[in-house]
């Protein structure tokens, strides 16, 4: 049957690039949302940004060992979701810590970019280290609850295929708490005056102060939800995947990439970035033999090699491939953000 | 007494004073024109007005009161609105709310004051979901000096406002700025354009090396032969 063959190689498609990616993606849009409204704020690159994911979903662990320590759960759902806005608020407390005591001081000496910069690789390493001793550079598994949504089993048995996509409960979470965050995230920036007056200030910071737009105010309410979109991506990564100080800060390179090929400053390029390099990254080192199997016309054709583009062991190279190439031939990025 | 009396001032970047004993005045409802040649201090004396720039002697009185060492913010917060020569719009965010942010400190109701802006500019009613960058140069001038009107001052400065716009938009803008000074805001104006500027004005300066060189009504500086000799090509 020609139509089944068709269907099945989606099926594979789905199950190994689509879901995934999507999954991936939706992460990587919430960590460089994060990154891309501290440029456009504070206008430097946070080198901090994935450590600061990490030491947020550090928190969100040790409540969720204390939630089940207490035999609390959230039935189906991961316990890390209700150990989430615990997290949030912790790492809101130390982001502003650092904001206090590091980068307040080069603010009021009005340095240059790349002395913030520098100074958030610094903070970077504090934030490091202090995972590493809270809680260990191990790898670390904290998702309980139910495991799937679909099984692949169950979608064969639904659709009468012979490739079943299965849905993971941390993918369907992902990418619905993605969504409802950057509604919520545009909303407050489109709609609230607090949220226009961050634009405002990020577009011309001397004309903000002119308007009476209190920078503190500002700064602060950036690092604010920065620490909430950084807490709750490293949680959705973990989830998904699992936790260790290291992948978190090898993370910042594919975050860093969405956020310029989005155009950094830009929160709408923040998540078109996500998706792109998610995409880009899965499908290059996707293995294509089953698909390329079931779309080639008769039952005898097997494909002689993997048909894969690249290993995912370049995983990291695609990213910086695509930043390469942005920062070569649109430097402002897709959404035309600052220039880098 | 003037509604604005800026007297004696003397001041500088750095080391070296720009600005040497240069007072600079504003009466209600009234246009007053800072004219002069390149690197005259014009600029710097506005921004001395609006506390951009330090000054070791001389005072700034608004409407009385002393705000010589008041930091820029807080004369807006006493009726002064500057617009800046350059980079005088959010360009990423749309008219109305290019607007609305210059009535950020404003905690009353703001849609009265938007409908008079729009009503002076009405080109910025049927843009006003734009994105201001988007916007020609004149209409962003236009978007600037609707910007500073939000906070409904009592005193208006304007940095060039005509600069790199066509002769007709430099009309219409000023046209627009008599009718500002009409509803009883004082106007202090930096311009390159003497002439149509001393033309408008009520009160002109001309600053030459940071000093007061003449100080006159528009149309006796308009008469004045040194003057035109000198500064208005004839």
């Amino acid at each position: 049957m020609e139509g089944m063959e068709i269907l099945n190689a989606l099926a594979v498609f789905s199950n190994y690039v689509l879901v995934p990616a999507l999954t991936y993606g939706s992460q990587l849009a919430l960590g460089a949302l994060g990154v891309t409204l501290i440029y456009g704020v504070l206008r430097f690159s946070n080198f901090a940004h994935g450590d600061t994911m990490a030491f947020g979903t550090m928190v969100v662990i040790l409540f969720t060992w204390l939630f089940q320590s207490w035999g609390i759960s959230f039935g189906p759902l991961p316990t890390a979701l209700l150990a989430l806005p615990f997290g949030i608020l912790v790492c809101i407390a130390l982001v502003l810590l650092s904001d206090k005591f590091v980068y307040r001081f080069y603010r009021r000496k009005k340095a240059a970019p790349v002395i913030f910069m520098i100074a958030s690789m610094g903070v970077m390493f504090v934030m490091n280290g202090l995972v590493r001793f809270i809680i260990s550079p191990k790898d670390i598994q904290f998702r309980d609850g139910e495991r799937f949504i679909i099984k692949a089993r169950e979608f064969k048995q639904m659709f009468g295929l012979d490739e079943g996509v299965a849905i993971k409960v941390t993918q369907g979470i992902t990418v619905v708490i993605a969504i409802v965050v950057v509604i919520a995230l545009f909303w407050f920036l489109n709609r609230t005056r607090t949220g226009k007056s961050m634009r405002a200030f990020s577009d011309n910071e001397d004309l903000a102060l002119l308007s009476g737009i209190n920078p503190d105010k500002v700064v602060m309410i950036t690092w604010m939800i920065a620490a909430a979109l950084a807490t709750i991506a490293g949680t959705l990564y973990g989830l998904d995947k699992s936790f260790k100080a290291f992948t978190y800060f090898m993370l910042l390179l594919p975050i860093f990439a969405s956020a310029i090929v989005g155009g950094l400053g830009s929160p709408l390029g923040a998540i078109a970035g996500g998706y792109l390099i998610a995409f880009t990254e899965i499908m290059l080192t996707y293995a294509y033999k089953k698909v390329a199997e079931y779309m080639v016309p008769g039952d005898e054709w097997e494909a002689d090699s993997l048909m894969q583009l690249l290993s995912t062991d370049y995983k990291f190279a695609v990213s910086f491939m695509i930043l390469l190439l942005v920062l070569l031939f649109r430097p402002t990025g897709i959404f035309k953000g600052k220039s880098v | 007494m003037s509604f604005l009396t800026a007297e004696n001032m003397t001041g500088g970047y750095g080391a070296a004073d720009i600005l040497h004993d240069c007072t600079i005045t504003a009466e209600e409802g009234e246009i007053a024109v800072i004219v002069g040649p390149n690197g005259a201090g014009k600029s710097t004396a506005m921004k001395a007005v609006f506390g951009m720039l330090d000054i070791h002697t001389g005072s700034v009185k608004l409407d009385g009161e002393d705000i010589t060492k008041l930091s820029p913010q807080a004369r807006v917060a006493k009726g002064m609105a500057f617009v800046p020569q350059t980079n005088n719009v959010f360009p990423t965010i749309s008219v109305e709310e290019n607007l609305e942010m210059g009535a950020f400190l404003r905690e009353d109701d703001i849609s009265k004051t938007m409908e008079q802006v729009y009503e002076l500019f009405p080109i910025l009613k049927d843009k006003r979901r734009q994105n201001a960058g988007e916007l020609s140069g004149g209409q962003r001038q236009q978007v600037a000096v609707g910007r500073a009107l939000m906070t409904q001052p009592k005193l208006l400065m304007l940095d060039e406002p005509t600069a790199g716009v066509s002769p007709i938009v430099m009309d219409e803008l000023f046209d627009r700025i008599i009718e500002v000074a009409r509803s009883g805001i004082s106007i202090l104006m930096v311009e390159q354009n003497a002439r149509q500027a001393l033309n408008i004005a009520d009160k002109g300066y001309v600053l030459v090396q940071g000093r007061n060189k003449f100080t006159d009504t528009g149309e006796a500086l308009l008469a004045n032969p040194e003057v035109r000799k000198s500064f208005l090509g004839g």
